[in-house]
């Protein structure tokens, strides 16, 4: 006999619901991939990943030497996207570039949703003077412009790795996503769970990490995808102007200011690192705007 | 008469695509004559909301609708949507579940009632309106109705605006009014004044009326014939004595077994309906009640029942096979819902007479601010405002009171396990204000809590087994100690141990109720807060749940403090009872004893609003009806708290009335139990109606 009253014994009584897709990440994955947009964004952003770091491998060409043969060439025979003026090769300047810049973005991005993710988190749960000084500090970092104040230490991180730029465009890109886990942070908190977990005596720090973040993680995945592709392009704007990336490092942004004076006279040596550039941000982009449909039925196409 | 006012035939509602269609209404047929009062009941998803919009036109466009629906003569189905208009709001009404979301909130309750009359007569002048207005305010029950009519809806508590929404309603002296849950968001002392506003507004223009709940004591005290619905359909219809008296349907019999009831001794134990209704998008071959139907055999599994007239009773219909064999006697009632035996207790070492919780004057108050740059201290709120109790080891003390009485404030402030703003909490004998942070975490295991809504309190990113192996983390158990764990209490609670890895969206609600309690008792607590563990669900499911608890509670020696606004559930499982009213306890003693003979005339009333699923016992019975709303907890009093509502107090003589406005009544002890009421020891009154 079993050990309790069995007419108080509930019964299972469909047998289907136990193949339903028992998590919900699962179930926006598959949602996401549904949309031809997420093939298409992430089906590029793995070939040009692939590229990026296969593609010198197997280029003819490598990115510092010059080829005496050919200085200023125009695309074709060895040089696919042709030289510059002294004969370097621009497909392997583009590569190495675009290598640099793929790992400041996918760096950087995720980097800024790391921290918004916890100091939003932490303001929203905590409250009180935890969440009054990160405000103020988010709001502060919000009016302050943030390129002008990069273009001001730039003098400092000249003397530093990229690393250092990497942590900078993290440091000014994270204040929005912080406010918007906050706010859902500070509506979780009042949910049963996290009350049941208070009353059971799991320390805060744990509570965040077990039930605020994993519920905002759809959150944090969209905007850690669409982050990728703000920092390319934030570090690709700093370094046209000269503030990022320094010499011998090379990223796009900086093939894109030292070829933009020969945009017209020859176009290729600016138009196909651009195209690199757009391409991948745009990849980026799709994917991270297919992740953001799934989890939010109320955005974008499939709102009807 | 020949034609009944509203008559509906073979009613099919399907929403959605062909890939998933959900049969919401699939065959319903009833009819509503002039002035008949119909009570339509249904557990949720039964479809019984989904039919009566549809009367009404209001389907969103994406429903298929078929069938006939005849009002008056005229086919509603065939008109378009400008016709339709003309019909609503001035021939039927439809009075909405929740009135706040009903009401528009930028325009004044007089100015919504002004534009139901306009739309209908444009002849009308404004004066006139606004006078007919007032006067519609003043019919329902709303006091200062030249006042209130320019007041906005947030300015109305939700009684208050139930009450509008009424006077809306019977505007234009509708023929027909559609009341879908029209009390199911208020409290039971609220719900009793809108029955009766209800009524009165069925007496004053003579419409007919279909009630639309899930409560079967709603309909008991009002209808005169009852429907219920399941899966889509109506399996059985009577006029309301006789679907009380001897229903025909197993599905009937066991909703009305399962309610607990106010009238009935306490030590009966609940039968519960075991299982969930099926799902709309697929329905089983046969009777879709087979699956949780202790009569059904295999010719049940063959095809779905018609809905059949009972033999020898007039207008009696019920769609089972067995319905013939019920009502002659063959198949007895009480046989096919057997109550279940009572689980031996744990003999309780009563000796020890030690509380394992006692609260000792705890107050609780908030500061209402205004001003951003300077905040400035405009009130205070007393939500607690000076409990005392205490819960003995084995024993359930169930604190009730209407919402905004402070309850699950009193409970917050008790699971905080930390000092009190005011007075003093101890559990197990140790005042919560002197613990160490670690003796607070060690004490969280002795005392745990289960919540409203079981959805909610999972978190839905959790397998089960992480779900109920959290407290256990707490003091870091090992890994396959806690999968044991687990396993056994999923047993303990009924439920298959290989549900662990499962989450939480594959659950009914009663199966994550459960859940719930199996987390709180996985640390082994001796006391369980149970925060309105069953509001939340069906009838059928909730007594299964009631049960479990009572078993637990006998088997595990655990006490309760269990908090509800359902009496009926409180009746039925609390030793002691405390009833609460603006912060304060007004009576406290054995349930037994209060529920036998309350005292407090607040105590009084709240019994008495609580409906009862019998309609002869509804008839009969006598009602202490309270005036109304909860006093604002800003507003400073003097007195008795409870004097502005007390139906006691307008009987007094004047010297002794002013005795009330004067001094607050302290709790005395008076007939064995505590009471806050300076005339509790004289014989009562006769306050009621």
């Amino acid at each position: 006999m079993s050990s309790i009253d069995p007419t108080t014994t509930t019964i299972e009584t469909e047998a289907d619901s136990a193949s339903a897709p028992p998590d919900v990440r699962h179930g926006v994955l598959r949602r996401t991939f549904r949309a031809k947009r997420a093939w298409i964004g992430a089906i590029a952003l793995a070939l040009i990943t692939l590229w990026a770091f296969v593609g010198p491998l197997l280029a003819p060409y490598n990115a510092t030497d010059s080829d005496v043969l050919a200085f200023g060439a125009a695309p074709g025979g060895g040089h696919w996207f042709g030289t510059n003026d002294i004969g370097q090769d621009v497909y392997a300047q583009t590569l190495v570039g675009l290598q640099k810049s793929i790992i400041i973005g996918l760096i950087a991005g995720p980097l800024a949703t790391l921290i918004a993710g916890f100091v939003g988190a932490i303001a929203g749960y905590f409250g009180g003077v935890a969440d009054r000084v990160i405000v103020w500090v988010i709001d502060l970092l919000l009016v302050i412009p943030s390129f002008f104040i990069l273009v001001l230490v730039s003098p400092i991180f000249k003397q530093l790795s990229w690393v250092a730029l990497v942590v900078l465009i993290s440091v000014f890109s994270w204040m929005i996503m912080a406010r918007v886990v906050r706010g859902q942070t500070m509506s979780l908190r009042e949910r049963d769970f996290v009350k049941a977990a208070r009353y059971m005596g799991v320390k805060p720090l744990t509570i965040i990490r077990r039930h605020i973040i994993p519920n905002v993680a759809s959150l944090l995945i969209i905007d850690a995808t669409l982050g990728v592709g703000a920092a390319i392009i934030f570090e690709s704007t700093l370094s046209y102007f000269g503030f990022g990336i320094q010499v011998p490092d090379v990223s796009l942004g900086s093939l894109l200011a030292s070829y933009s004076n020969a945009a017209v006279t020859r176009p290729w040596l600016f138009a196909l690192p651009a195209a690199t550039l757009i391409a991948t941000v745009l990849a980026t982009s799709l994917l991270g705007d297919a992740f953001r449909d799934a989890i939010d039925p109320t955005s974008g196409a499939n709102r009807d | 008469m020949t034609e009944p006012l509203l008559r509906v035939d073979d009613l099919h509602v399907t929403f959605g695509g062909q890939s998933q269609q959900v049969h919401a209404v699939r065959g319903v047929s009833y009819e509503v004559n002039r002035g008949e009062f119909l009570g339509i009941v249904g557990e949720s998803g039964s479809g019984k909301s989904v039919s009566s919009t549809a009367v009404m036109g209001l389907l969103p466009s994406s429903a298929k609708v078929t069938g006939s629906i005849r009002y008056d003569g005229r086919e509603l189905l065939d008109l378009d949507d400008k016709q339709l208009s003309r019909i609503r709001g001035s021939e039927i009404a439809m009075i909405f579940q929740d009135p706040l979301s009903a009401l528009t909130p930028v325009y004044t309750i007089g100015q919504q009632i002004i534009e139901g009359l306009k739309l209908h007569d444009r002849s009308i002048s404004n004066q006139a309106a606004r006078a007919r207005a007032v006067e519609l305010l003043g019919v329902v029950g709303i006091p200062n109705p030249q006042r209130r009519v320019d007041s906005f809806p947030h300015e109305f508590s939700g009684g208050m605006r139930q009450r509008a929404m009424i006077a809306i309603a019977i505007a234009n002296d509708p023929k027909l009014i559609i009341a879908d849950e029209p009390t199911t968001a208020l409290d039971v002392t609220i719900q009793a004044q809108i029955l009766e506003v209800l009524q009165k507004a069925k007496e004053i223009t003579g419409a007919a009326v279909v009630l639309i709940t899930h409560d079967l004591g709603v309909v008991a005290g009002n209808a005169d014939r009852v429907a219920v619905m399941y899966a889509g359909r109506i399996v059985e219809q009577a006029p309301v004595d006789q679907l009380f008296a001897a229903p025909a349907m197993p599905y009937t019999i066991g909703l009305l077994r399962s309610m607990p009831n106010m009238a009935a001794p306490r030590e009966e134990r609940l039968v519960p309906l075991e299982g969930r209704p099926p799902l709309l998008t697929q329905l089983p071959k046969g009777c879709p009640f087979a699956d949780r139907c202790p009569a059904a055999f295999a010719a049940c599994r063959g095809e779905e029942p018609a809905l059949l007239p009972v033999a020898g009773d007039d207008g009696h219909v019920a769609a089972c096979i067995r319905a013939e064999e019920i009502a002659a006697g063959r198949l007895r009632r009480p046989d096919i819902f057997p109550r279940p035996e009572e689980v031996e207790a744990v003999p309780v070492a009563r000796v020890d007479s030690a509380p394992v919780v006692e609260l000792r004057d705890v107050k609780r108050t908030f500061p209402v601010m205004k001003g951003t740059v300077f905040r400035r201290r405009i009130g205070t709120v007393k939500a607690v405002d000076g409990v005392s109790f205490s819960i003995g080891r084995g024993t359930t003390l169930g604190l009730v009171g209407e919402s905004g009485s402070g309850k699950t404030t009193t409970i917050l402030e008790l699971m905080e396990l930390a000092k009190a703003q005011h007075g003093s909490i101890s559990i197990n004998g140790v005042d919560t204000a002197t613990l160490s942070q670690a003796d607070r975490r060690k004490l969280r295991s002795e005392i745990q809590i289960v919540f409203q809504d079981p959805m909610a309190s999972l978190d839905p990113r959790m397998s089960i087994q992480d779900i109920i192996a959290e407290p256990l983390t707490v003091t870091g158990a090992p890994k396959d100690e806690q999968v044991r764990k687990v396993a056994r209490m999923l047993e303990l609670v009924g439920l298959e141990p290989s549900f662990a890895n499962r989450y939480p969206h594959q659950f009914s609600g009663g199966q994550r109720q459960r859940i719930g309690i199996a987390r709180a008792l996985i640390v082994e607590p001796k006391i369980l807060v149970l925060d309105e563990p069953v509001s939340a669900l069906d009838v059928s499911v909730q007594a299964g749940v009631l049960n479990l608890l009572e078993d637990l509670k006998a088997r595990l020696g655990l006490s309760y403090l269990f908090v509800a606004h359902d009496l009926a559930v409180v009746r039925h499982i609390a030793d002691d009872v405390a009833v609460m009213y603006l912060g304060r306890i007004v009576e406290y003693g054995p349930a037994d004893l209060i529920f036998s003979d309350p005292r407090h005339p607040y105590t009084q009333a709240l019994f008495s609003a609580v409906p009862v699923p019998d309609p002869q016992v509804e008839r009969t019975r006598s009602r202490v009806l309270l005036q109304g709303d909860l006093p604002s907890p800003l507003d400073e009093i003097t007195g008795c708290p409870f004097r502005s509502r007390c139906p006691l107090y307008k009987l007094l003589p004047e010297d002794r009335q002013r005795r009330c406005a004067e001094e607050d009544p302290a709790a005395r002890t008076v007939h064995d139990r505590e009471v806050r009421c300076h005339w509790a020891e004289e014989e009562r009154f006769d306050v009621a109606v």
